[in-house]
């Protein structure tokens, strides 16, 4: 993969999954979606290491955490909905709380799931599974960093939520060049009147964004936030201190994720401004995934918006 | 059974439930009730079947027990003290802020338990995966799970069953405490899973039914789990709830609460006469 190619999130974990197997002892769960999810191409490579445990999510999340619990480290996989969702409290307390090497690696996360429709998008996983005392939550931007990702957590003893998307988005990083660290966020652009903190496919967008500001004489910051927890306090108090207003933009409700989270953050170390891109406390709904970006706000011309009413909100 | 296992099974079973009893009352809360009906199929686990060491808990290769209906976890505890993993005078610690003996069993605080419990239905899931990676790294250890019949309510039961039998976990086996109450009540009066003969073998296990208070019993249901090859075993255990407590036996409302003081020295002082007679 190179800069420019659009390619999802999920596609590049199944990859992962199947490059990572070649070096690495570890087993991979599904819950009837192998197709979807892309722990296909992991399937295909090793079925020896692969179970697929038919469509039972608690029960999956279980036999992952013994299998943890046994010593193997191990990925389950299904849509956010039904993995952070249906398995939230197999995931809180056979995982979380034993605190087991159990990554969950969600996939179809947020309203790109696109034409299933409500039941199947997920705006609330970011929300779940950052209560969680010890566990990780990563949403990748895009490939290049999904991939590093796999890697890092399946290299770290721990819990750890996975957050991929269905829809192909495009590859922001250098191959060559990227490497992922855990908790720090990561400036992509810098600027001095706001900052833009995204997060997963929000982030292109806020870069386009960025340039949109940029032509009207507005200096915006990017902030590419892959990891949610632990969140990157440095970042953002430096950009609280620097361009005084903060935007957040994430395909996630704007209640208990990134916005949330950035939001609980700046109000104890520096209060700026606050304005939050995401899903405005409502369910999803089917359509191809250019118009229900429309329709829910999850636009750069609705980053734009709300940049120029959080600096206008500036003291 | 040898007469002298068996009055030394019969010895640790009677020591277990005070462990249960001393705990229980001085929580002052805790579920003696379904702690009881599975005392003598942990004694027999913890001190015959199974390999284990106090010494080196954490054992790779051992063998492994999840409490899959973790309110059980005083007599979990109690056959933990008993076996040397930590002192028994911690058993009256039970419940308390500052003891590693949490109301539910907790891997990461107390030697000797194998996995986190108590939240219904996710335990023997937990034990699928640990028999799965048994399987997988080509060991011999074998995994047992305890499950309330009150707890195979849960639809999560019959998926890790369907799981265990798909996967052909064979050295895995799950117990079904059958004492017959919940705490609402009878559970043919609540939802009643039975009949779980028909059902479990339906489910693709190999069925084995036992007399939860008879060792001979015991030890015969656990060695034809253990010679079974291809599916998981399943033993119904046929208990009696508040077993070994006169007042306490088949009565629902000792599922979850505590003797007071006068009822602690009823129970210890029929527990120490059935220890004198044995």
């Amino acid at each position: 993969m190179k800069l420019g190619d659009k390619i999802a999130t999920r596609e590049a974990y199944g990859k992962a999954l199947a490059a990572l197997g070649e070096t690495h002892d570890f087993v991979v769960l599904d819950a009837d979606l192998a197709e979807a999810t892309k722990t296909v191409y992991f399937k295909k490579a090793f079925p020896d290491r692969f179970f697929d445990c038919g469509i039972a999510e608690g029960n999956m999340i279980g036999v992952a955490a013994g299998l943890a619990a046994a010593g193997k480290p191990v990925f389950a996989s299904s849509f956010a909905m039904f993995a952070a969702g249906r398995a939230f409290e197999q995931i809180r307390n056979s995982v979380a709380y034993p605190h087991l090497n159990v990554k969950i690696a969600a996939t179809h996360a947020g309203i790109t799931v696109g034409e299933d429709g409500a039941t199947h998008q997920c705006n609330e996983d970011i929300a779940l599974m950052r209560t969680l005392p010890g566990m990780l939550v990563i949403n990748p931007s895009d490939a290049v960093e999904a991939q590093a990702a796999v890697k890092f957590a399946l290299e770290h003893n721990g819990p750890c939520y996975l957050r991929f998307g269905r829809f192909a988005t495009p590859v922001l990083h250098d191959p060559d060049t990227y490497s992922f660290e855990l908790g720090k966020g990561e400036v992509l652009r810098d600027g001095t009147d706001v900052t833009i903190v995204a997060t997963g496919l929000m982030v292109s967008m806020a870069l386009e964004a960025a340039e949109m500001l940029s032509a009207e004489g507005i200096s915006a910051r990017v902030i590419n936030m892959a990891t949610i927890k632990p969140l990157d306090g440095e970042i953002l108090e430096k950009a609280a201190v620097e361009t005084g207003a903060v935007v957040t933009a994430e395909e996630h409700s704007v209640i208990g994720g990134l916005g949330s989270a950035v939001a609980e953050t700046l109000s104890m170390i520096h209060p700026v401004p606050v304005y939050r891109v995401g899903v405005m406390d409502s369910f999803g709904r089917s359509g191809k995934v250019p118009p229900l970006l429309k329709l829910y706000g999850l636009t750069p011309e609705n980053i734009v918006a709300k940049a120029k009413l959080a600096i206008a909100a500036k003291r | 059974m040898e007469a002298t296992k068996l009055t030394e099974l019969q010895k640790i079973a009677v020591k277990i439930r005070m462990g249960v009893i001393e705990g229980v009352h001085a929580a002052g809360a805790g579920h003696p009730g379904g702690s009881l009906s599975i005392a003598d199929i942990i004694s027999y686990l913890y001190f015959s079947e199974m390999k284990v060491d106090p010494k080196n808990p954490k054992d790779p290769d051992r063998d492994r027990m999840v409490l899959s209906k973790g309110h059980a976890a005083p007599v979990l505890y109690a056959a933990l003290a008993e076996k040397g993993y930590f002192p028994v005078e911690d058993l009256k610690t039970l419940r308390q802020a500052d003891s590693h003996l949490q109301g539910h069993p907790d891997m990461k605080k107390t030697p000797g338990v194998d996995m986190t419990s108590g939240s219904l239905g996710q335990g023997i899931s937990a034990a699928c995966g640990m028999a799965l990676c048994a399987k997988l790294d080509k060991k011999d250890y074998r995994v047992y799970a305890i499950v309330g019949d009150g707890e195979s309510e849960e639809g999560q039961v019959w998926e890790a069953l369907m799981f265990a039998a798909h996967n052909k976990l064979d050295n895995l086996c799950v117990i079904i405490d059958n004492n017959g109450l919940q705490i609402d009540g009878a559970i043919h009066e609540i939802v009643s899973p039975a009949p779980y003969e028909e059902k479990i073998k339906a489910f693709g296990c190999h069925l084995v039914t036992m007399d939860a208070h008879d060792f001979d019993s015991i030890e015969a249901a656990f060695a034809e789990a253990k010679a079974t090859k291809g599916q998981p075993t399943v033993i119904v255990a046929k208990s009696v709830k508040g077993k070994g407590v006169s007042y306490m036996e088949n009565q629902v409302k000792w599922h979850g609460s505590a003797p007071n003081d006068e009822q602690y020295a009823q129970a210890m002082a029929e527990l120490n006469a059935a220890l004198a007679a044995l």
